[in-house]
């Protein structure tokens, strides 16, 4: 394997994803990935695994899904920068943060 | 045993055998404990083979009522898929009472989803109860676009706030208190300033002697920080009742008993007519727990709660659904 491509490889995995399409899994009254770095333009979908319904609904309000039974989904498009963090209504133990660079 | 400390019990824990024993002799409801309360401190009264209270002091009760909890109509999976049929039993076993209870409390989570169909399907069947039922509201309840509007259009009539209220029957004072609005990420539940004003100004009138009974839907004390039960503001609330002679909070949103004494307060949580969930810290997550199809109904069950007027003791007596 070449030094070029080793380089890329180390580059790609510094930097914060790239995919223009990010799930977050909510299992066991977690989000996980807890904290995420996604590139703006980045639609991330929060899939609910959880055999209780659960909701996610940023700090300030910036975005604020519905109540999430099992197997239902929730998405937001991340157009500006910045740091989002999020929580559940129902569980406030539960957080997360959606950091857009 | 020390009651003043800070302890809690968990009275239904399956890994109990005397209490499993004891459960197996109880009479109306295949379950049953009685704690009689004087002077604050609770005593557990054992029940003879025919279900019956070895102490007949217990019993004399001049008026009793009930709890329900955590109805989840609306819930269908695997821990339970048919939470009607199990809301049926405990209706059923609420009927069969010896003595008609003077009223029933629900402490919320009368659906799963606050879905409008929900909220009839649990009116339809909870009709069938024998006494008027007073309500407090479950997280579970506020689902609804309007955060609650669904819940407050059907109970919230004559209540302040998100539907705190009081009322009196047979010189016992009830506070229903309200948990489960304005949750704020990292924190556990709060009753915030204005009803916490409004329960300072409704102790007001009531004298030291009376009995109260506090019901709310999650735990007024913190049971289990990790998992969000408890009510950060609650000890403002907790405050206010110190100086009563006797005070009884009941909650539910933890689908199992667990009861707590500190001086004159007792504190207790009834498990759901839904579904149990685990013991506090022994399992990753306070989801649902399926347990064998034929062990459900030991998860499950109703609070009957018996009081003596003069000298109040509050009797608890849990029981199951089997």
């Amino acid at each position: 394997m070449n030094t070029r491509l080793l380089a890329v490889i180390g580059l790609m995995l510094s930097m914060p994803t790239w995919a223009q399409e990010v799930k977050v899994d909510i299992k066991e009254f977690m989000f996980s990935p807890k904290d995420l770095n996604v590139a703006v333009g980045t639609k991330v979908t929060w899939v609910n695994d959880d055999q209780i319904p659960h909701t996610v609904s940023e700090t300030h309000k910036a975005f604020r899904s519905g109540a999430l039974d099992t197997n239902d989904s929730f998405s937001w498009v991340f157009n500006t920068p910045g740091e989002f963090e999020y929580f559940c209504v129902l569980h406030p133990q539960m957080i997360g943060k959606i950091v857009v660079q | 045993m020390d009651i003043h400390a800070k302890r809690q019990r968990r009275t239904d824990g399956p890994l109990n055998p005397d209490r499993r024993t004891l459960l197996k002799c109880s009479a109306w409801a295949g379950a049953g404990v009685i704690w009689a309360l004087s002077g604050g401190i609770p005593r557990a009264f054992a029940m003879d083979e025919a279900g019956n209270v070895t102490d007949p002091k217990a019993l004399a009760s001049t008026f009793h009522f009930v709890q329900i909890s955590d109805s989840h109509i609306g819930f269908n999976k695997e821990a339970n898929p048919e939470p009607l049929k199990t809301l049926q039993v405990a209706i059923d076993k609420v009927i069969a009472l010896p003595k008609r209870p003077s009223l029933i409390l629900h402490t919320g989570d009368i659906t799963h989803l606050s879905k409008p169909e929900e909220f009839d399907t649990a009116a339809q069947l909870l009709k069938g109860l024998p006494s008027t039922v007073h309500y407090v509201p479950g997280e579970h309840d506020t689902l609804d676009e309007g955060g609650g509007k669904l819940y407050l259009e059907r109970y919230g009539k004559g209540t302040k706030g998100n539907g705190w209220y009081s009322f009196d029957d047979h010189g016992v004072h009830f506070i229903a208190l309200v948990n489960v609005f304005n949750f704020q990420a990292g924190h556990e539940a709060t009753l915030g300033a204005d009803q916490l004003a409004w329960l300072a100004d409704d102790l007001r009138a009531v004298t030291s002697s009376t009995p109260i009974v506090v019901f709310t839907h999650i735990p007024l004390w913190t049971i289990y920080q990790p998992w969000g039960w408890g009510t950060e503001d609650g000890d403002q609330a907790i405050a206010m009742l110190r100086k009563y002679g006797s005070v009884t909070v009941l909650n539910g949103h933890i689908h199992q008993v667990i009861q707590k004494v500190e001086g004159n307060i007792t504190f207790h949580t009834a498990r759901g007519t839904a579904y149990p969930q685990p013991a506090p810290g022994t399992a990753p997550a306070p989801g649902p727990m399926t347990v064998a199809a034929d062990q459900l109904r030991n998860y499950l069950g109703i609070t009957d709660v018996r009081a003596t007027q003069g000298d109040h003791p509050l009797a608890l007596i849990d029981s199951t659904l089997v």
